[in-house]
């Protein structure tokens, strides 16, 4: 029975969704490790999602130029973070209190003017696959790696790009410490503030992204609140993921694999409750969370806004 | 300026306005939002305030939203006095409306004053359990509680759909391929009774006077002084010998009985079932979301929440009929809801700025004290 279940084609097609679908998570995670590894907690990302996903669905559907869509997701998700970065820096709001501001921001936004502009669901022509020469004829591999829409490369590129960004370049070490120390930071000539503007604005320009991602990429529908909580994944995520972007991916991963591999069993009727399959990874998050966050130190100014001793 | 600011009178009355300017300038927001969706402000905020306090059954409908806001935001302010940020109000709410239901469904023969009385210790317990997990792994194992509260809604809104789809669903509809997540209705004798010819209940009445209890509990006992020193600072309190870890979870731990009570009061008091679409805004209509709206708005106060759940339930109320007359989604009063949010906790920069000005102002006496100690006691000074 279990083999059948499992046959080598069923396979093969969880791993490539899975893979798929760890898209959003990444792009969003991605941006908010920025955010926190310079010391800032935003929670809403969720709100820059579903207005970055509406966004791209919008600009899609009426120029049907994807590409177009992508950058005005990408604009509007970094306009958000630029109110955030206004917020939490120069105003010294409380980190998480004003993302959930934003956050109910955007899902009320992104609904009123979905109801307003489109009123009906449709359907976009979305990213389509992109099948890597070659390399997507390998069978089984083949399917999971090269045969993927667009941005779910860029996703997976972003990894090394964030990684070499955090931890070899100057920025990078200018992020860290405004994250660890920033009263030393300030002290050796490192703007406290440009520093987090940057990573805050970054961060929802990734969020623009991952809500992009799933309106003209993986879904190809807009739908009210149709990110359901994947924004907040992603910020826990990046605890997960110990602030790293390679644990981060990790993360994403196990997220995704377990949620196609759920898909799957939905579909397929397996005697597990489809409520239960879809309650596993927020179960399985905690209690990574559990084990990891002991062992890991977070970014020691983490939520802590700056403000220089006059 | 710094003149009117220097009589501490007048900074003090400048605070308990901020949120009022906060929400003066998300309510032109809101204009300037309407007047770019080719409707009239005006006529949209007059529509707005017709639905919500036109009549005595506008009024009434208003104030049956309130209650879960109240309820919610009650539990916010002791949380948030602690510095425990707890976002898992949706989730609270629906496992406390599954307990109460469950026992309301279980003791059909009993007496109604009994099983109500029950059914909504049942939700209080409820509530509290699930927002206790959050804060014993937020105490004991670190875990970040704005995370943990939020995996915490999603897990309950599968509880909520597995149950009622399943072992709670209404016999009626359990033969049926298209199961609604839907209990069955309970005995017309443990309605939470009227109080006047409309739909207005007994829950206001319970809400308002728990805000007093809240009130009383938070500045006249030592488990609320000890709430509000951990919120003030972890390390002064542990040197003064308080359990930090202790506190932390009695925190969360009441905060979410009282959104439990929340859900339990809607499914006694409103619906008569427990009933969703699917999602965690199926049942609760965000409240778990919108009584943090309220607790800001409200300055973590509990009696201050009680006009300030009135408004925000007046929003919702009165977005349906502004939707009715000017065509503007009622998901603006969302939108609204997230600009107050983030300009309250904005504006909270010069009510920091003016008590620091204060403390300068009380001069040497202040030296001695530490910041924490001149918090608690302004705090301690409020009505």
């Amino acid at each position: 029975m279990i083999e059948n279940l499992f046959s080598l084609t069923v396979l093969v097609g969880i791993l490539a969704s899975g893979i798929r679908l760890a898209t959003p998570y990444l792009f969003a995670a991605i941006g908010e490790t920025f955010g926190q590894r310079s010391g800032v907690l935003n929670l809403g990302v969720e709100g820059q999602m579903l207005l970055g996903a509406f966004a791209a669905f919008y600009v899609a559907i009426t120029t049907g130029n994807l590409w177009l869509a992508l950058l005005v997701a990408l604009i509007v998700g970094a306009l958000m973070g630029l109110a955030m970065a206004f917020v939490t820096v120069n105003l010294h709001a409380q980190q998480g209190i004003s993302g959930i501001g934003f956050y109910l921001f955007g899902l009320g936004l992104s609904d009123l003017l979905f109801q307003k502009m489109l009123g009906t669901v449709e359907t976009v022509n979305g990213f389509p696959k992109i099948h890597i020469p070659v390399l997507s004829d390998i069978p089984g591999i083949g399917e999971i790696f090269f045969s993927q829409n667009v941005l779910v490369y860029i996703a997976f590129a972003l990894v090394p790009i964030a990684w070499f960004v955090l931890n070899k370049t100057t920025l990078g070490l200018k992020i860290r410490a405004v994250g660890e120390n920033p009263d030393a930071a300030d002290s050796l000539g490192v703007s406290v503030a440009r520093v987090r503007y940057f990573t805050i604005i970054l961060g929802g320009t990734l969020s623009g992204m991952a809500g992009a991602s799933l309106s003209i990429a993986l879904l190809n529908v807009f739908q009210q609140n149709m990110t359901s909580g994947l924004g907040f994944i992603a910020v826990a995520l990046v605890y997960f993921g110990a602030w790293s972007p390679w644990g981060v991916m990790a993360g994403s991963l196990l997220f995704s694999l377990v949620n196609s591999l759920q898909l799957w069993i939905q579909v397929k009727g397996v005697a597990i409750p489809s409520e239960i399959a879809v309650m596993m990874p927020y179960v399985l998050t905690i209690l990574v969370l559990v084990v990891t966050v002991k062992r890991v130190r977070a970014p020691a100014a983490l939520t802590r806004p700056f403000e220089r001793e006059s | 300026m710094t003149k009117l600011f220097r009589s501490e009178w007048a900074s003090r009355v400048i605070d308990a306005l901020l949120p009022v300017f906060a929400a003066l300038a998300a309510l032109l927001v809101g204009a300037v939002m309407l007047w770019l969706l080719k409707a009239n402000p005006m006529q949209a905020y007059g529509a707005l305030w017709d639905g919500a306090f036109g009549s005595a059954n506008a009024f009434a409908e208003t104030l049956v939203k309130a209650t879960p806001l109240l309820l919610v935001a009650l539990g916010i302010c002791i949380s948030f006095r602690g510095d425990v940020i707890n976002i898992g109000g949706e989730g609270q709410m629906i496992v406390g409306a599954l307990a109460a239901t469950w026992v309301g469904l279980a003791f059909t023969n009993w007496p109604g004053w009994l099983v109500i009385t029950l059914s909504l210790l049942a939700g209080f317990a409820g509530g509290a359990l699930w927002g206790g997990i959050a804060g014993y792994l937020k105490a004991y194992f670190k875990v970040n509680e704005i995370l943990s509260t939020v995996m915490m809604n999603a897990i309950a809104v599968q509880l909520m759909n597995f149950l009622l789809r399943g072992p709670m669903i209404d016999p009626d509809f359990a033969e049926r391929s298209a199961k609604i997540p839907e209990s069955a209705r309970l005995p017309d004798a443990f309605q939470l009774p009227r109080l006047a010819p409309t739909r207005l209940h007994l829950g206001i009445l319970i809400a308002v006077v728990l805000a007093f209890v809240v009130y009383f509990l938070l500045w006249r006992t030592t488990l609320g002084y000890r709430i509000r020193a951990v919120g003030q600072n972890v390390f002064a309190s542990r040197y003064a010998g308080i359990k930090v870890s202790r506190y932390i979870v009695t925190a969360l731990l009441l905060s979410g009985a009282f959104a439990g009570l929340a859900g339990a009061i809607q499914v006694f008091g409103v619906n008569y079932r427990m009933i969703t679409d699917g999602s965690a805004t199926g049942f609760t209509g965000s409240a778990g979301f919108n009584g943090i709206v309220a607790a800001l708005f409200g300055q973590l106060h509990p009696l201050l929440s009680i006009p300030a759940s009135i408004l925000f339930g007046a929003l919702l109320v009165g977005a349906n009929s502004m939707q009715r007359v000017v065509q503007v989604p009622s998901a603006l009063v969302t939108v609204l809801n997230g600009v107050v949010v983030v300009f309250v906790v904005s504006s909270e920069i010069w009510r920091r700025r003016r008590q620091r000005q204060r403390l300068a102002a009380a001069g040497a006496q202040a030296e001695a004290k530490s910041e924490t100690d001149e918090n608690l006691r302004t705090t301690e000074a409020q009505p």
